[in-house]
């Protein structure tokens, strides 16, 4: 008898397969240099495509669902590496006007899920209007792959992408069109919350996980895109222009399946523009012109079953590592760019996985290539930093600037080599360049064109915004009790608003918070929903540069104390904070703490 | 339940459940924000591939079970289990299928976690209070096996436990089975095999919408019957919608 990781049982040939993978992972790792055979056997070269298991190459978590058979085996049917073009989303257009027009109160009548007023419609009114549709559709991952049915956004997974303007607030309403009842593949929940991470977004507006809508509503969502600050310690100058922040992606958020439903296919880019980040080359940061050399590159890792469906270990505690490394839906694309410099606009969507990310060279495997990030969870740096490497926990962006001149003429691959063989987080071993897991293979082919864009090494970006004296220090505990997550010994729950808030923070107050992770062995990647935070210290030392600016998302490791840094103002409401691992978030690490206009609790420890 | 469901939002109508193939087909009323929805059949987006490439054959694979079928394959074998009542019962064909059913691993001389989950989940219990053993049934799975009918009825009796709630057990292997096919396991061997260190989250869900939660088996009782509510009103296809239910559970309510 034959299995799978999932204790199915598999054929006595794709047995063969899978054992073979793992056969020439170990020959790879044991060879000390790499010649031309090495280099075909990894794929790193373009040939006639490669039809054997090599995508399964990195082993799957052991504590997934297993029975007796083989353990730690790649899960999914072969595919060829560097045989799709990455799909660059469509950028979504608006729509003329919105039927019915957009009320403050929710327009249960008609439908809308929403349960609150919006709180700042009249002070920002939508200068835009959006409609989206959340339905099942058809998507293409891999020519070796049938057709997956997914979640997706008017047919789109990843969803199209939103070009936003500071000062230029929008509407956008969701209809949940997914059918109730069993759904394919078997899972996915029909009830959908989508939060925009990280905008500065009024609550009911947020995608909070407890304010779902369910399979035949809608929900309006407003977003006023302005600076932090407007309606608070800023509102002369409109805002605060250095908490502008860049590159922002929107998800579904529902409560406890939060996990299931990205996988399944809810995922996309927000760009928010300004007169710095111009889009423009010639104008403002002079950062690569949008659209042509500012890409978005969305990184996923999924499992397949052995019928080629998506498949989604319902039963997993810990967190799933795909076998198949996706950028903007497709498993490992290639893409062509010309011989200049590029955005590109990282995103690790996990669901579980924390990566790594090199600029492979396979002519130069023992130099690590340098480039510039420019941007941490979407915020433009003071100024770019010089970089090897880009770590990204899930929900982590790095947006980069890498200057393709260098490579002109043939291809580098967008490789991670964080090694991570079960969903607690990464060991800390960072594998050698060719032993990772490549993305995407660029082949820099396409011909010689202009380009004005500014030189990162002498470009500034926005000043850091100042700090303040906070009005308190909380600190919270991450902790797990037999497989239970809790934050500070308390368990998650919805009914955490009025009377029972777990934390009340005084509207337009800085507080100085302290994440420490008693959990062992794990890593989790912490957001905090509305404001950015700064990290200010790990285990008390200066944190390394990437995070020393604007972030959203920080990880904490295990026995680590992190400090941080908050501002909570010009909207009210509920909001979470949670581990952005999503099977984590989804087994209820979280809690909700509430911006209160009358002022917050004295509680240090909620 | 379907027809009331309709008349009430007045709006699209849904096909009933479709295989993994099919998109769920939708009438719509002539309201203009309906005349968005047009069912995506075939893709939107079909990327270029390399010069030469071309699909393989196995593009054209369509799955040969239902995601039900799936889900009861891949996570619920038909072991035969003993009741606290010394009854003999199959997993899947009598206590889940068709179910929403909750499900949590315990063991009787359990010290640490058990004493703590077993009491919150009686008050869950007591809140759902006369749609347990009609509506929702509740079963608690004794850990390697290691407690004995007897054992469990008096547990049962020491936490004062009403009926619908059904505590089990079974040889060692079958048990060791169902725990790792439920996912009750931790990533480290060592502390998988330590007892102490159990998993004490509570797993709930509806078999036939496969759709399933997991939630810490210490969460606050009102919070998980808002939850199991969700599920259940899924289940049920309730004409108030799954999001009513779960914010208006009274926790004066039985």
């Amino acid at each position: 008898m034959f299995y799978n990781v999932f204790g199915e049982k598999v054929s006595k040939t794709r047995f063969k397969e899978m054992v073979n993978a793992q056969k020439n992972r170990r020959e790879l790792i044991g060879a000390n240099q790499f010649n031309r055979r090495d280099l075909m056997k990894m794929g790193l070269l373009t040939g006639a495509g490669y039809l054997v298991a090599k995508n399964g190459l990195s082993g799957r978590a052991w504590g997934q669902t297993i029975t007796p058979g083989p353990i730690n085996q790649p899960a999914s049917p072969p595919t060829r590496s560097f045989v799709t073009q990455m799909p660059i989303m469509p950028i979504r257009q608006p729509v003329a006007k919105l039927t019915p027009t957009p009320t403050v109160a929710p327009n249960t009548a008609a439908g809308e899920g929403r349960t609150k007023p919006h709180q700042a419609l009249t002070v920002f009114p939508p200068q835009k209007f959006y409609q989206t549709v959340q339905q099942i559709a058809p998507i293409f991952v891999s020519p070796d792959l049938p057709l997956q049915q997914l979640y997706t956004f008017d047919g789109f997974s990843p969803g199209p992408t939103y070009v936003a303007h500071y000062r230029e607030p929008i509407l956008v309403r969701n209809f949940n069109r997914i059918p109730n009842g069993p759904q394919p593949s078997g899972f996915g929940v029909p009830s959908l919350t989508t939060h925009l991470h990280n905008s500065h977004t009024p609550s009911e507006s947020d995608g909070n996980p407890c304010d779902f809508f369910n399979s035949g509503q809608f929900y309006d969502q407003h977003y006023p895109n302005q600076y932090a600050g407007v309606l608070s310690d800023h509102i002369a100058e409109g805002g605060d222009l250095n908490e502008a922040m860049s590159t922002l992606w929107y998800h579904d958020h529902m409560i406890g399946a939060t996990a299931q439903n990205v996988y399944k296919g809810l995922a996309g880019f927000y760009f928010l523009f300004n007169d710095h980040d111009t889009g423009n080359e010639h104008t403002g940061f002079r950062l690569p012109s949008f659209p042509q050399y500012d890409i978005p590159m969305l990184f996923a890792d999924r499992v397949f079953d052995q019928e080629g469906a998506m498949a989604f270990d319902l039963m997993n505690l810990d967190g799933i590592l795909g076998d198949k490394f996706l950028t903007n839906g497709v498993v490992q694309p290639f893409f062509r760019v010309h011989p200049r410099k590029y955005r590109l606009r990282w995103l690790n969507t996990g669901i579980s996985r924390f990566v790594q990310m090199f600029l492979t060279d396979p002519l130069n495997l023992n130099q690590d290539q340098i480039f510039f990030q420019i941007c941490k969870d979407g915020n433009l740096l003071p100024q770019p930093i010089k970089v090897t490497s880009c770590t990204m926990g899930v929900a982590e962006r790095a947006d980069v600037i890498i200057d393709f001149s260098q490579y002109a003429g043939r291809s580098v691959f967008i490789e991670n080599r964080l090694q991570q063989i079960d969903g607690r987080g990464p060991t800390d071993v960072v594998l050698p360049a060719g032993q990772g897991d490549s993305y995407v293979r660029i082949d820099v082919t396409l011909p010689h064109v202009d380009d004005d864009s500014a030189d990162p090494e002498d470009t500034e970006f926005y000043d850091l915004p100042a700090l303040e004296a906070p009005r308190i220090s909380r600190t919270f505990h991450f902790d797990r009790l037999n497989g239970q997550w809790s934050i500070n010994g308390i368990f998650m729950t919805c009914n955490d608003d009025g009377p029972t808030v777990r934390v009340r923070v005084g509207l337009n107050t800085a507080e100085h918070w302290v994440l420490s992770n008693l959990s062992g062995d794990w890593e989790h990647p912490i957001h905090i929903h509305f404001e950015e935070h700064r990290l200010l210290s790990r285990d008390r030392a200066t944190p390394p540069p990437p995070e020393r600016g604007r972030n959203d998302v920080t990880r904490v490791k295990h026995n680590n104390r992190n400090e941080l840094f908050f501002r909570f103002r010009d909207f009210h409401g509920h909001y979470p904070m949670h581990c952005h691992n999503l099977i984590h978030e989804d087994h209820a690490m979280m809690l909700l703490w509430f911006i209160d206009p009358n002022g917050g609790d004295n509680n240090q420890l909620p | 339940m379907e027809t009331t469901r309709r008349k009430l939002f007045g709006l699209a109508a849904f096909a009933p459940l479709a295989s993994a193939l099919m998109l769920g087909q939708e009438k719509s009323t002539a309201t203009s924000m309906n005349s968005a929805v047009a069912p995506v059949l075939v893709p939107k987006m079909i990327p270029e591939l390399a010069p030469g490439v071309t699909s393989s054959a196995f593009a054209n694979h369509r799955p040969s079970l239902s995601p039900r079928e799936q889900a009861h394959q891949r996570y619920f074998p038909d072991v035969t289990l003993l009741t606290h009542e010394g009854k003999k019962v199959n997993f899947y064909s009598d206590l889940i299928k068709g179910k929403v059913v909750t499900l949590n691993f315990m063991f009787a001389d359990c010290q640490e976690i058990c004493p703590l989950v077993t009491a919150n989940l009686e008050k869950v219990q007591k809140l759902l209070g006369g749609r347990v053993g009609k509506d929702i049934f509740m079963y608690s799975f004794s850990l390697q096996g290691q407690d004995s009918p007897e054992k469990l009825r008096a547990y049962r009796k020491a936490y004062n436990i009403k009926p619908g709630w059904t505590f089990l057990t079974g040889d060692l292997n079958t048990m060791e089975l169902l725990r790792r096919k439920l996912g009750f396991t931790y990533p480290d061997p060592k502390t998988d095999a330590d007892k102490t260190q159990h998993i004490g989250n509570f797993r709930f869900g509806s078999e036939p919408l496969i759709m399933w939660e997991t939630m810490p088996g210490m969460a606050e009782p009102r919070y998980l019957v808002e939850m199991i509510s969700y599920v259940e009103a899924e289940h049920q296809g309730h004409p108030k919608g799954a999001r009513e239910i779960f914010h208006s559970a009274d926790p004066g309510k039985g």
